[in-house]
């Protein structure tokens, strides 16, 4: 089983892929010249100490941002992954 | 035959552009701004193979859309100055992110060469890159090479000289975006291709893109042309509304996606993966730096450690700077006659730019241990810990690093500070952090700190110590958040940003970083706080005493010294002036701060005095040593009280006359408005010398309580008046040092904040910290008063 949340609602070490990056401007901009495209996998490395910003590994590399900017961010995750 | 070429270095941040400038242009690079904006045009020269090429460091960027000033001025070279090269450097380890760049470039049509860099670190990931392959699929020539250690630099030199003898044509490769996008292109380029508002530098079909990109830049040109500019909007809204009703998305992202499809199918046909590592070092690493209690534990503990290094490092080259700045002085008393010119080149000259020249040891180790924290990559994880906090205050994770080199854990620099804030793109946030900087607690508040601390707070000096560093860190956040909801308002921007693997940094690379920011600190001393040096040194200096005025002082100072010649218990030695003076002379030389001539040791009688006065001047309620005789300990007692007096009309002379400077007429006016704040006269002119610098504000106390030749290392004895004094109390030394804390930068940043904004912003930074001194001083005093902690 699949669903469909929120880059902000994954947890640490959770896996997904990208489906849809509804930020639109120059937010989407930035989210898609850093790689931020639909089908691209995706892995949560971490949390900042305040929760906030998120962490993620993606193309090889460690994006940050903040967690307003994840909630743009739809990710295809397993349903019933809960680690 | 030397042909002359131009290339340009381009890449993504952290691609390692600036170790393959280096590598390829040594020392022979130069600095300059881009016209217009304070982003940093580095560029070398180099020979090979009978090519002098210039090679031209673009920011580094992600893209060539108009995001961020770099990447505006990294396209706008490319276009305008039509480079015969980009050399696009490439992380072989991260290949698909880093070849949206240089697709763009494609569509851009400019001579391409990929330098696949880090090909090391890729293989140790297990990730191979076909490089022969990738150059068929991408139609580009490829160089692989590992910059760090220099390999493949000769390779990509001569492939850069090999396609520079071939036709300097560009090439325009159409790429596909899909149907919907791709008539929509054809479209607008043949109406650009008829325009005339368009020139031809750009290719119409990139044009094109731009403007199905919404792109500001290019947009902006249609405005000219309000027919064509119609026309054009008419088919980027029809293709808008196409792709959001049968993709749901922009045409922008649209795009995105295909340049990214683009791409995927090239790495999948270059790209060898083995293993998929789940860990590599640096997410390992980051587990423990950036966990969430460890993570802030150890970063508190790497700053603590920057600071005691820069201190402990710095320490000898400051005080052998101190030294040359001395003999420099001495030498020139010693060629220059005692005057106005001595005093201009002494006090105006070499004490202001020494004050500031003082400082480089410590600025560089400062630059250097900065620099080993941006080329390992931590800086970017303090950036990520500390965004939240500094968020609230409407700064940015990248505001930290300035607030901690201005001062943040005490002892730090408001100039490079300022010049930190480079780092942050949004010209809001940018402002907010640099006009906040100076409310840090610097190097040069130090010294007052400390003396009015070991005046009225002596029971827990290094508490006070801590608590006025968190005084200023409050300030500083408050007074942003303040900026940002009024003045400065706007939306925070956003934090999307790479955290770079980490890396051993390059000696090379940490020396040129250092290096570089430590001359344009040092570049400043030599101009503006230069001029502004002299300006407050002739203000502390003229108008001067009138001709009466100093025969009124010297008559006093006959009076005495007759007085004390005529004195029976004067022994035979001291009849005359010589005699005084030569005893004079052995006084000071003996309590060490004068030079004893040969001359004078032969004269036994007054080499006595001068000994029994140093011991009744130093020590109490003891029997004198025996050899020291009864006549001589008599005669020494009335040399002590004769010099007092002779050092109590100095002190007059000296403070009547700052005075009557303009310095001091403003310090009297000003009273009207610090007598709120319990300050009077002799603490304003204190606090209009410390603009040029803040260790002015101790020497110019110590003029202004009659302390004759107080420096920074004879504070005590500042404190001692101090203590004594009865308009002083521990309430209005505390006003005082929020006060120090909070009003005018001092000039040098205040040169360097109009460097990084304005003149409007830099005038702004001089009132608002005023003002918010003022306030807060007030509110300290009086409120301090009405509760009755003080008079």
């Amino acid at each position: 089983m699949k669903k469909t949340i929120k880059m902000r609602e994954m947890l640490k070490d959770q896996k997904g892929i990208i489906k849809r990056v509804s930020a639109t401007g120059d937010m989407g901009r930035r989210l898609r010249e850093m790689g931020l495209v639909p089908e691209t996998p995706i892995r949560i490395q971490g949390r900042a100490p305040l929760k906030d910003p998120v962490a993620i590994k993606i193309r090889d590399y460690v994006l940050t941002l903040r967690n307003n900017e994840a909630g743009s961010i739809l990710v295809e995750v397993e349903a019933d992954q809960s680690n | 035959m030397k042909q002359k070429i131009i290339i340009a270095l381009s890449g993504n941040p952290n691609a390692g552009k600036t170790t393959v400038f280096n590598a390829i242009t040594g020392a022979r690079q130069h600095i300059a701004n881009y016209p217009g904006v304070t982003v940093e045009k580095k560029y070398g020269m180099v020979k090979h193979k009978g090519f002098e090429v210039e090679v031209v460091d673009l920011p580094g960027t992600y893209s060539l859309t108009a995001y961020s000033m770099e990447e505006i001025v990294a396209r706008d070279f490319v276009i305008n100055e039509k480079p015969r090269l980009v050399v696009d450097i490439v992380d072989a380890s991260n290949l698909d992110r880093h070849l949206y760049l240089a697709v763009q470039f494609k569509e851009l049509g400019v001579p391409l060469i990929l330098a696949l860099n880090m090909v090391d670190v890729a293989e140790s990931r297990g990730i191979k890159v076909d490089h022969r392959e990738l150059s068929a699929q991408f139609g580009v020539p490829v160089v692989p090479m590992v910059a760090r250690t220099g390999k493949g630099i000769t390779d990509l030199l001569d492939k850069v000289v090999e396609e520079a003898s071939k036709s300097a044509e560009w090439v325009n490769a159409p790429m596909s975006y899909g149907m919907d996008i791709d008539s929509g292109l054809g479209q607008i380029s043949s109406i650009i291709e008829k325009s005339r508002v368009f020139d031809k530098k750009y290719p119409a079909r990139w044009r094109a893109l731009k403007c199905l990109e919404g792109d500001s830049q290019i947009t902006g040109l249609l405005k000219r042309d309000p027919e064509l500019g119609t026309s054009i909007t008419d088919i980027c809204d029809d293709i808008f509304k196409h792709t959001m009703d049968t993709l749901e998305e922009e045409p922008e992202a649209v795009i995105a996606d295909h340049r990214y499809g683009y791409i995927a199918g090239i790495t999948k046909k270059v790209v060898k993966r083995k293993i998929e590592l789940r860990l590599n070092f640096s997410d390992k690493a980051d587990r423990i730096l950036t966990n969430r209690l460890l993570g802030p534990i150890i970063m508190g503990l790497i700053l603590y450690g920057i600071y005691s290094f820069t201190f402990w490092a710095s320490e000898m080259p400051l005080l052998w700077f101190e030294m040359f700045f001395d003999a420099l002085k001495n030498l020139v008393a010693a060629f220059v006659p005692s005057g106005i010119l001595q005093s201009l080149i002494v006090s105006g000259v070499i004490d202001g730019v020494g004050g500031v020249l003082g400082f480089v040891p410590l600025i560089m180790f400062m630059f250097f241990a900065i620099a080993i924290m941006e080329d390992s990559g931590y800086m970017a994880r303090v950036a990520y810990m500390l965004d939240r906090v500094l968020r609230w205050f409407g700064l940015h994770g990248n505001s930290v690093m300035a607030l901690v080199v201005s001062g943040g854990i005490s002892g730090g620099c408001a100039v490079p500070g300022v010049m930190a804030t480079r780092i942050l793109r949004d010209p809001k946030e940018r402002i907010a952090t640099l006009l906040v900087v100076p409310f840090m607690n610097c190097g040069a508040k130090l010294p007052v700190y400390a003396m009015l601390i070991g005046a009225f707070f002596t029971k827990d000096k290094a508490r006070m110590l801590f608590i006025l560093t968190l005084i200023s860190w409050g300030f500083a956040l408050f007074a942003a958040k303040l900026l940002r909801a009024t003045v400065l308002r706007g939306p925070t921007t956003p934090f999307v940003m790479e955290l770079p693997p980490y890396r051993a940094p390059t000696l090379r690379g940490l020396l040129i970083h250092t290096w570089e920011r430590t001359w344009q600190y040092i570049k400043k001393a030599g101009t503006v706080i230069l001029a502004f040096s002299v300006i407050i040194w002739a203000m502390m200096t003229f108008p001067r005493l009138s001709e009466e005025r100093i025969q009124v002082f010297d008559q006093n100072r006959e009076e005495v010294t007759i007085a004390f010649l005529n004195q029976q218990a004067v022994p035979q030695g001291i009849k005359d002036k010589g005699e005084l003076k030569v005893l004079n002379q052995l006084y000071h030389g003996l309590s060490g701060d004068g030079n004893i001539e040969p001359k004078a040791q032969h004269h036994e009688t007054l080499l006595q005095v001068a000994r029994a006065a140093i011991w009744l001047g130093r020590e109490k309620g003891e029997t004198a040593p025996s050899e020291i005789e009864e006549k001589s300990l008599e005669a020494g007692a009335r040399f002590l009280k004769y010099h007092q007096q002779m050092t109590n009309i100095d002190n007059l002379q000296q403070q009547t006359a700052l005075k009557r400077t303009i310095a001091g007429w403003m310090g009297t006016k000003l009273e009207y408005i610090t007598r709120p704040l319990g300050f009077e006269y002799r603490t304003n002119i204190a606090l209009v010398g410390g603009f040029a610098a803040k260790e002015v504000v101790i020497s110019t106390l110590g003029t202004a309580y009659s302390l004759s030749d107080v420096d920074e290392d004879e504070t005590a004895s500042l404190s001692e008046k101090l203590k004594k004094d009865p308009a002083w109390d521990p309430l209005q030394a505390f006003t005082l040092i929020i006060f120090i804390m909070l009003y005018v930068p001092c000039v040098a940043t205040v040169v360097s904040i109009r460097k990084e904004s304005s003149w409007k912003w830099a005038a702004f930074s001089i009132f608002f910290n005023l003002l918010v001194a003022y306030g807060v001083s007030l509110i300290i005093r009086q409120g301090g008063v009405f509760l009755g902690l003080g008079g």
